[in-house]
């Protein structure tokens, strides 16, 4: 504040003589530098309790994980064991069911996301923009409980009696995707778990890709337009090529949900700790086991084995985040080559 | 600004109710199994009318609680599977029962009403090893001459998260079947041969209602408050019978509490012509020499009053109370075995 007053005090006062003038502005810069200085190191305070924080929760994953390391060593990434009463634990059946219910979500998610976010900045009229952006997000903030138990009390019951029996009867039979939709109608498993995921991560992928989409400059698509363009080719070649990062961010912001849901998933999974090829059948994913099991885990070596799942979980998002990464450095790289 | 004021004062107001009460709260404080916390939570607040005195109990699940107890955090713990008599031993802990419960098991079948079905201990077995598939399968269709069964696939229900009903289950596929006891034994949670898992008692019942040919377990009281469809049960004295406040009764009843070190006992596949063959109690845990002898005595005094007067309570909660014989044999235990640092006995 007094800062402010004191500039424009210096435009609008008589000019003063040149030495007081001087001393005055080395004090103001020397303020000045201070201020700056408390305003670099408190920001990067903040930045930095982030990292350690990041750092904190490795070494505590990897304390607490070290005595099921030291007894299952790497088998414990390709054993599909889970025995609590002999204490052999192995995690390929909870990182499968993680990987493959995250999948299938965006399987669904992408595509539709992708759809509302093009009508919403491209086809809708303007009186139906915001109250269908204002309800987007209000599906983001709905408790993710509230999907559980929706997805078991409503969804996996319509699906048991009139989607899974025809996916059993007509997709069963065929010769390569059969198997995945094979077995009897329960309502609950993996694939009951990937679309009811697939709900949760649509209106965080949709609104980043909203906001993206509508940050293009309109001089841009007004252009394409006027070469006589259609709405497709202005958003497939203008659009996307113009927001990609912001669409990949949106999108990886969808998948660091869905690999890291728990009680939503935990409600519909089936948590069964046994590697099926069928979609229907149940499965379990890091984060349910963990939602279930962590309370009543007796013995250090369970607890441990929990943990590490939870190191895994860490581990999992890294390498999705890495490889994202990758990715658009890939196409920074093809940039000029495309056009 | 004069609303924000407002705001910041009411705030500042609201926390320091919070904060006093908290202090005045938590005279005794406990944790652990999650199935008796409806009843501990009654008893702690008739026992607060009367008495004035509050218990703070935290259902964090039976694991917590023995975590719990042997950081010395809470007063005492409360487990559904009870400690080993060596372990007990080890730790300097005393045990003992409060309420009895125990594990149904519930199905969903169309056109077969609940009570219908009779099952053993074998045929449960093999049903939840997966060796059993159909329900019109030649060992079940021997049990239930009079029932048409159909061809239909068993779906078999499990909990997903560690749990006493679980135990107290899995305790008793272990006695009748040995292929179960050697391939999958007894802990809060075991390495299921086939099936579902649902979370909670609510998880299982609302897989079963919902998966039609399903069979599961949940709590006894659970299963009567949603007035589940269950099945009967041979017992060892060969009788069908059906999960009531009787055979509960019946099972606690035969059981030699005496006769077993540390109160470790399971009521599984009891003796008696009327027992329910898949009842378990639950466990209070306190440290035997106490450092803080007026706190222990609080507890000792909670469930002292607990048993004289709250099996009404536990009755109308569908927990069965012990008999009388057995709370006797408590009472000794605490007045022989809980000693303050002088050695002197904390109880009376």
């Amino acid at each position: 504040m007094s800062s402010v007053v004191t500039s424009i005090e210096g435009v609008t006062s008589p000019p003063t003589p040149k030495i007081i003038s001087s001393t005055l502005t080395a004090a103001r810069l020397g303020r000045q530098y201070f201020i700056d200085l408390v305003f670099l190191n408190t920001t990067r305070l903040f930045a930095f309790v982030v990292l350690a924080l990041l750092l904190a929760i490795l070494v505590s994953l990897l304390v607490g994980s070290l005595p099921a390391m030291r007894a299952f060593g790497f088998g414990f990434l390709t054993s599909t064991d889970w025995d609590p009463v002999q204490e052999k634990f192995g995690a390929l059946v909870p990182v499968f069911g993680t990987l493959v219910t995250s999948f299938i979500a965006l399987l669904i998610g992408i595509p539709v996301s992708f759809g509302i976010a093009l009508f919403l900045t491209e086809l809708s009229p303007p009186w139906l923009k915001r109250p269908l952006g204002i309800a987007i997000e209000l599906l983001a903030g709905i408790p993710s409980i509230i999907y559980g138990m929706w997805g078991l009390f409503v969804f996996a019951p319509i699906f048991a009696d009139y989607v899974q029996p025809w996916l059993i009867k007509y997709i069963g039979p065929l010769a390569i995707i059969g198997p995945l939709f094979s077995g009897t109608p329960q309502g609950i498993g993996m694939l009951t778990a990937g679309i009811i995921l697939a709900i949760m991560v649509i209106p965080f992928i949709a609104s980043v890709m909203r906001d993206v989409f509508e940050l293009v400059p309109p001089l841009l698509k007004e252009s394409a337009y006027g070469l006589g363009a259609t709405t497709w080719e202005v958003v497939w070649h203008v659009v996307l090529p113009y927001t990609k990062i912001g669409v990949v961010g949106g999108i990886l912001l969808g998948l660091g949900r869905a690999l890291g849901e728990t009680m939503a998933v935990t409600f519909v999974i089936g948590n069964a700790h046994q590697v099926y090829t069928s979609l229907l059948a149940p499965g379990n994913s890091i984060a349910s086991a963990l939602a279930n099991e962590f309370t009543e885990a007796v013995g250090d070596l369970y607890t441990a084995a929990l943990i590490e799942l939870g190191l895994l979980l860490f581990l999992i998002t890294v390498i999705v985040l890495a490889l994202a990464k990758l990715l658009l450095l890939q196409l920074a790289k093809m940039e000029g080559a495309q056009t | 600004m004069r609303e924000s004021k407002r705001i910041c004062r009411l705030v500042a107001l609201a926390s320091s109710l919070i904060i006093s009460v908290s202090a005045f709260a938590a005279d005794i404080t406990g944790a652990g199994a999650t199935f008796p916390y409806p009843i501990y939570a009654k008893w702690a607040e008739a026992y607060k009318t009367k008495t004035g005195n509050e218990l703070n109990y935290q259902s964090i699940g039976s694991g917590g609680g023995i975590k719990q107890i042997q950081n010395r955090t809470v007063d005492f713990g409360a487990s559904d599977m009870p400690m080993k008599p060596e372990e007990l031993e080890k730790n300097g802990l005393l045990q003992f029962p409060t309420v009895v419960g125990g594990a149904v098991p519930v199905f969903n079948l169309k056109g077969i009403n609940s009570g219908e079905v009779r099952l053993t201990g074998p045929v449960l077995a093999d049903i939840y090893l997966g060796k059993i598939k159909k329900w019109n399968d030649p060992a079940i269709a021997a049990l239930n001459k009079n029932l048409s069964l159909p061809d239909q696939d068993i779906t078999v229900v499990h909990r997903s998260d560690g749990s006493g009903t679980t135990f107290i289950w899995v305790n008793y596929l272990s006695k009748v079947s040995p292929e179960w006891k050697d391939k999958v034994g007894e802990g809060t949670s075991v390495a299921w041969p086939t099936g579902v898992g649902g979370k909670g008692n609510e998880g299982v019942a609302s897989y079963v209602q919902r998966i039609n040919g399903s069979i599961g377990y949940v709590e006894y009281a659970y299963a009567l408050q949603n007035k589940m469809s269950y099945a009967l049960v041979q017992n060892r004295d060969g009788y069908f019978v059906s999960p009531n406040i009787e055979t509960f009764k019946a099972s606690a009843a035969g059981a030699q509490w005496d006769k077993a070190p540390g109160m470790y006992l399971i009521l599984t596949d009891q003796l008696g012509k009327d027992a329910w063959p898949i009842s378990g109690a639950t466990f209070i845990l306190v440290y035997k020499s106490q450092d803080k002898p007026d706190r222990v005595k609080e507890v000792l005094k909670f469930f002292d009053w607990a048993y004289a007067e709250g099996d009404k309570m536990a009755m109308q909660l569908d927990y069965v109370p012990l008999p009388d014989s057995v709370v006797a044999l408590i009472q000794s235990s605490w007045k022989n075995q809980i000693k303050d640092a002088s050695g002197k006995p904390v109880w009376p």
